[in-house]
């Protein structure tokens, strides 16, 4: 194993930061097989992979979470001992967790001084810090009111305040976990800009995340992990989109799904003027209206953060819109306030984007997970009580056709692996015979040779009359399945296409707002290249 | 005059009344804080009242008697901190067993020990209990109109441990707010992945914040039986742990609206022996029981959002485990 | 850390609580070799008092049938996601919902007041419950701290009551008057009686059957109907909930109402079947043993009947034991009680590891030869 590059200069500087041969095993999963990978200060460094890949795992030993079975740590070219986040931010690494890792009541200041207040009284500490603090925001442009309680401030300023935290502590490797999930398309482009400056100072960075245009957009090289081990490191101008995508997943990955043509009928549901406010109020769906046909499947593509998860919620019924109209077979949802339970007996089902955290209960069984949402179905009662034969029976139909494993009705969900439950779920919700189904990320950690069922199920739906929206930010999923295409940004639907006439830069240039139509305006700052779509 | 003494009655007995409640509210405070439910205050109280008492009682002198009530509070705190903090057990069953514990336990070695049916030996030998201190210049001050009255009545000639609690407010307020085992600690009621991943000891500050609460507690436990009384007695804490519970919420979990809560439901308990019987102006003669239950009343209203808003320590409750 | 340990179900379920209640007599045991008698004897006693004889087993069942009532209201509250420290004040005034049935309807037939005085026990016991219940769902108020005031309410409210209200005229002690025979639950004695056999006096009473009918009740309820399933997701994952169609809210309200109902149960048997009258703290702390009989009963009302029979064991050994030793009074039983539930209840994982570790290393061995 040569841990350098080929054609490295043996003059230079050692890499910022060094793995060498990482192997960590949780009981039976190997989530780490001797990993090897090398960051130069100075430099982005992308992280990419499908969801466990085991990226995590990596980073947690980076960060001293867990330690490392076998291999080195090398920072600044010494070997290190990371036992302990102590250890990790001893060597000058610092870390942005997804989920952030703040005392939400406390202020920004008191944020960053935990842990290292600088005495056992605060006030001098506090002093020293803020003096610091202040150069620190000057310098990489992080600006941030230091005495505003962290609850009140936006996504995109707490995060801040963790990068503030790892800079605080002389970070010199700063590690981002999927630092994008959380911020809308303007905060992401800030993040960026400030990624710069920590680049050109001398830092390296690690973004670590599972979206492609991500890292084509601001890494200088990019490690692409699968099953636990490196499968690829390159300079990101060597290769595309594309390249890493078959990198990530293994094999030449399919565009194409066989379907014929669509024959749209009635139209099921209809949307109108839909607008839906976040918790804080600011509104994440603006004025949304589009129509679903029998026989049709729409996809709705965008950036993730864009609305299109508030809309989906809206439609299922879990998050009230605040103003709008939503018609479904001649019921007006929003103002009879219907619940998910009634829109399901209403021939309206769901399939969540967050199917492992909402669609299912971990503790129960697959058959009880079977019938979640459905549990009040004349099928499944006997009297007052339920009918678990029935019950039963209609899990193993679900299996059997979904070919869930391992075909157990009464196994715990839990232990289940994650593309299994998927599948589960998938099946709960087609199987209940909707007239209309709404999707999110349908294929999101499900294996890939599912994936082609679950497409030829969708499609099966769609030559049954049935109508469905789509909505994933895979650009090349709704390529393949849609008949339909919407674009959302912003909050609001910027462009709609039918199939045909839809390519990948047409529906590009609509998702990061610019638009041959008239009426929309391009991003503040100029330039195409900039205001690429990043997902 | 009579409205008056009635008045320096009154205040005498909230005082008396308040102490101990606002030493157990302090001490459920830092454990709270922390993110450990603090359900055991009535046990750790009960089993440092028989302590003090016993060694008090024992040894002839009740600073042995001090120290034997705070090391058994210590103990039973520790040891809830044993079941919930390091084995993650549920933190409401464990305060509520050892209270049970304790209060079983008390009068059986009572019995066993001293064989007066549970109960410790009185304490009535010089040097066996916690005394009135007079404060300079009470004699002469006892002369001067209201405010020197107040002075030689109230303030001065209460016992050390009354002075204690009273110094103990604006004490754990600096502690908690200006000091950095303070921010900690506040910090890992609050939200201890992020105390983790700054390389704090999660479970290290929950013991700290326990075992504080334990001293507190056995001072708390000290006073009533050697101070306030002359000895132990079955259930003397007669559920004063749970009234400085209600009183640590009603004051939001902070130093300043706590004491201002234990004197309120102090005066109130007061007001209940005094009122009882007699007849008011407009609502006639006011049940004591209603009286007594008016502190935990206010409390549920306090929750109910109908007198203000109270946040738990978002992170009470719940054992951590590095896993989440 | 000691909680994520695997052990086999029957190791989980059976083994590691009987692990944890060895110990916790251990320890009770060191206690009474403290005070100066032998715990061997003192336990053979303590056997023999409660299970030994018929009236002993007679006031264990007694006892137990308080305690599968308090069990079950916490295990329903806890399988909806909630922490019920509250059915202590749900039995005292559900029994206070029973014991006016009984005071005012006296003179009807038994077969008349009773499915009555259960509904009135159910009714007020599930009122108590309902205010907290509200203020947790609606304002999410914690529902253990709004519980735990609503006991020291309750308490107060009923000394009233019985001080000024329900008292005997003429009576110092503050109780009710005695209620008519009709009102009075059949013994055992008496049941057995009408069967021909024979079976001593004791305070059991045909309220234990109801307690067990309850506890059925409750098993088919959660488990067996698409309510109890509501029930369950709510308490499991309210996110997941919300997306089934079930409204988390409802949820709370409805559980703690079903839990203060069953906790008002309590009445049917201190009341009805026993004291015969109203009177003061009548649960004596049975919602507080509850609780430990739901957790060391995993909430299952076959563990929870199981742990109720243990704690009423303990109950009424630990009473004949004060009887016989004079060195050790009722207060030992509180002790027991209270080592009991801290072994069994509090510290239930600290052998957990260990447990997890021994059979690791027998499968291991297994594997090698």
């Amino acid at each position: 194993m040569h841990p350098h590059a080929p054609g490295a200069d043996p003059a230079a500087p050692p890499p910022a930061l060094e793995l060498r041969g990482i192997d960590k095993r949780f009981g039976a999963v190997h989530a780490n097989r001797a990993i090897s990978l090398a960051v130069s200060a100075g430099s982005i460094h992308g992280l990419i992979g499908e969801n466990g890949a085991g990226k995590s795992t990596l980073m947690n030993i980076v960060y001293g979470f867990h330690r490392a079975d076998a291999g080195e740590i090398l920072v600044q070219g010494r070997a290190v001992s990371l036992g302990s986040p102590q250890d990790a931010i001893a060597a000058g690494i610092g870390m942005v967790h997804q989920h952030f890792m703040l005392v939400e009541n406390f202020t920004v200041l008191e944020n960053v001084v935990l842990g290292v207040e600088g005495g056992a009284l605060l006030s001098g500490g506090l002093a020293r810090a803020r003096a610091e603090l202040g150069k620190l925001a000057r310098d990489y442009g992080l600006e941030v009111p230091l005495d505003a309680v962290v609850s009140e401030l936006p996504v995109g300023l707490q995060q801040r305040v963790e990068i503030l935290k790892a800079l605080y502590r002389r970070a010199e490797i700063l590690i981002l976990d999927e630092p994008t999930a959380v911020l809308t398309p303007r905060e992401a482009d800030q993040l960026f800009k400030m990624l710069g400056r920590l680049r050109a100072q001398g830092k390296a960075v690690i973004l670590v995340t599972h979206k492609l245009r991500e890292i084509m957009a601001i890494t200088d090289r990019v490690t692409v992990m699968r099953q636990g081990a490196v499968v690829a490191g390159v300079e990101t101008r060597d290769t595309s989109p594309r390249g890493l995508a078959e990198q990530m997943v293994g094999r030449a990955v399919l565009l194409q799904v066989e379907k014929g043509p669509a024959n749209p009928g009635a139209a099921l549901l209809t949307v109108r003027d839909l607008e839906v406010r976040d918790r804080l109020g600011v509104a994440r769906v603006k004025g949304v209206g589009f129509t679903l046909h029998a026989g049709e499947i729409v996809g709705v593509a965008g950036v993730a953060g864009n609305g299109q998860s508030e809309l989906l919620e809206a439609l299922a019924g879990i998050r009230a819109p605040s103003r709008g109209e939503i018609s479904l077979g001649g019921r007006d949802l929003v103002r009879e306030r219907l619940g998910p339970g009634a829109r399901r007996r209403l021939g309206l089902a769901h399939v969540p984007e967050d199917r492992l955290r909402i669609g299912v209960v971990a503790g129960f069984s697959a058959q009880d997970n079977a019938m979640l949402g459905y549990h009040d179905a004349a099928e499944y009662q006997r009297g007052l009580f339920l009918n678990r034969t029935a019950i039963q029976a209609g899990c193993e139909r679900k299996i059997a056709e979904f070919d869930v494993r391992p075909p157990n009705p009464l196994l715990r969900m839990g232990s289940f692996s994650g593309g299994n439950q998927q599948k589960l779920v998938l099946a709960r919700e087609i199987a209940a015979d909707p007239q209309v189904l709404l999707i999110g990320q349908p294929t999101r950690g499900v294996d890939i040779g599912a994936i082609e069922f679950i497409h030829r199920r969708l499609v099966a739906l769609r030559d049954a009359s049935k109508a469905l929206l789509l909505v994933s930010v895979e650009l090349d999923e709704i390529l393949g399945l849609a008949d339909r295409i919407l674009v959302m940004n912003g909050g609001e639907i910027v462009g709609e296409l039918a199939r045909a006439e839809a390519t990948e830069e047409k529906i590009g240039l609509m998702m990061a707002g610019i638009d041959s139509r008239a009426g929309f305006s391009p991003p503040a700052e100029g330039g195409l290249k900039s205001a690429l779509p990043l997902t | 005059m009579e409205t008056y003494t009635l008045i320096v009655l009154l205040l005498a007995a909230t005082i008396r009344v308040a102490t101990p409640l606002l030493l157990a509210a302090i001490a459920g405070m830092f454990s709270e804080r922390a993110g450990v439910i603090d359900l055991g205050l009535e046990g750790k109280m009960l089993g440092a009242a028989f302590a003090a008492a016993a060694v008090s009682a024992t040894t002839g002198s009740v600073w042995f008697g001090l120290g034997a009530g705070i090391a058994t509070a210590v103990f039973l705190a520790v040891l809830i901190g044993f079941a919930c903090i390091t084995h993650r057990g549920n933190q409401v069953v464990a305060g509520m067993a050892v209270t049970i514990m304790v209060a079983g336990l008390g009068p059986t070695l009572g019995l066993a020990w001293f064989g007066l049916g549970g109960q410790t030996p009185q304490l009535d030998g010089a040097g066996q209990r916690f005394t009135g201190i007079a404060l300079p210049w009470a004699q002469a001050a006892r002369e001067m109109p209201v405010p020197g009255l107040l002075y030689a009545e109230l303030l001065s000639g209460q016992n050390l441990l009354v002075y204690f609690a009273a110094a103990l407010v604006p004490g754990a307020a600096w502690v908690l707010y200006r000091t950095r085992f303070g921010l900690r600690l506040r910090a890992v009621g609050e939200n201890p992945h992020a105390v983790d991943t700054a390389g704090i000891s999660v479970n290290g500050l929950r013991y700290r914040a326990v075992i504080i609460s334990g001293v507190l507690c056995g001072v708390a436990g000290t006073y009533l039986s050697t101070a306030a009384s002359a000895g132990f007695v079955r259930d003397m804490t007669a559920g004063k742990g749970y009234l400085a519970l209600a009183a640590l919420i009603f004051g939001k979990w902070k130093p300043w609206p706590t004491l201002g809560a234990c004197l309120l439901f102090a005066f109130t308990d007061a007001l209940a022996t005094r009122l009882q019987g007699v007849a008011l102006p407009v609502i006639g003669v006011v049940p004591v029981q209603f009286i007594l239950a008016l502190p935990y009343v206010l409390t549920v209203l306090l929750l109910a959002g109908f007198v203000g808003r109270a946040e738990a320590p978002r992170a009470i409750g719940s054992p951590y485990s590095k896993e989440k | 850390m000691s909680a994520s340990a695997k052990l086999p179900r029957w190791a989980e379920f059976a083994l590691l609580p009987a692990l944890n209640l060895g110990v916790a007599l251990l320890l009770a045991g060191g206690v009474i070799a403290l005070l100066g008698e032998s715990p061997v004897a003192a336990f053979k006693l303590m056997a023999a008092g409660s299970l030994g004889t018929q009236e002993g087993l007679g006031y264990t069942l007694y006892y137990a049938t308080n305690f599968i009532f308090t069990g079950l209201a916490v295990a329903v509250a806890y399988h909806a996601g909630l922490f019920n420290i509250g059915a202590e004040g749900q039995a005292y005034i559900g029994g206070l919902g029973t014991g006016l049935i009984c005071l005012w309807l006296g003179a009807w037939p038994f077969w008349v007041v009773l499915p009555l005085a259960v509904l009135a026990g159910a009714a007020f016991g599930a009122a108590w419950a309902l205010i907290p219940a509200y203020l947790q769902a609606r304002r999410g108020s914690h529902i253990v701290i709004t519980t735990i005031m609503f006991n020291f309410i309750a308490s107060a409210l009923m000394t009233y009551l019985l001080v000024n209200v329900l008292i005997k005229p003429g009576q110092q002690s503050p109780e009710s008057r005695e209620f008519d025979a009709n009102a009075f639950m059949p013994s055992a004695q008496e049941l057995f009686g009408k069967l021909g056999l024979s079976f001593a006096a004791s305070p059991l009473n045909l309220a234990f059957v109801l307690a067990l009918a309850a506890a059925g009740l409750v098993w088919l309820f959660i488990w067996r109907t698409r309510w109890g399933f509501t029930l369950r997701v709510a308490g499991q994952n309210p996110a997941a909930a919300v997306y089934a169609g079930i409204a988390p809210s409802r949820v709370v309200i409805g559980a703690m109402l079903f839990s203060g109902a069953l906790a008002g149960g309590l009445g049917l048997n201190e009341l009805m079947g026993a004291q015969h009258r109203i009177l003061m703290d009548f649960p004596g702390g049975a919602g507080f043993v509850g609780i430990a009989v739901a957790l060391m009963g995993r909430n299952h009302p076959v563990g929870i009947i199981a742990a109720a029979v243990l704690f009423g064991a303990l109950y009424q050994g630990g009473s004949q034991l004060s009887f016989d030793m004079p060195k050790i009074n009722r207060d030992m039983v509180v002790v027991i009680q209270g080592l009991v539930i801290l072994l069994c209840g509090a510290m239930e994982n600290v052998l957990r590891a260990p447990l997890a570790a021994v059979f690791t290393w027998f499968g291991g061995r297994r594997e090698e030869t």
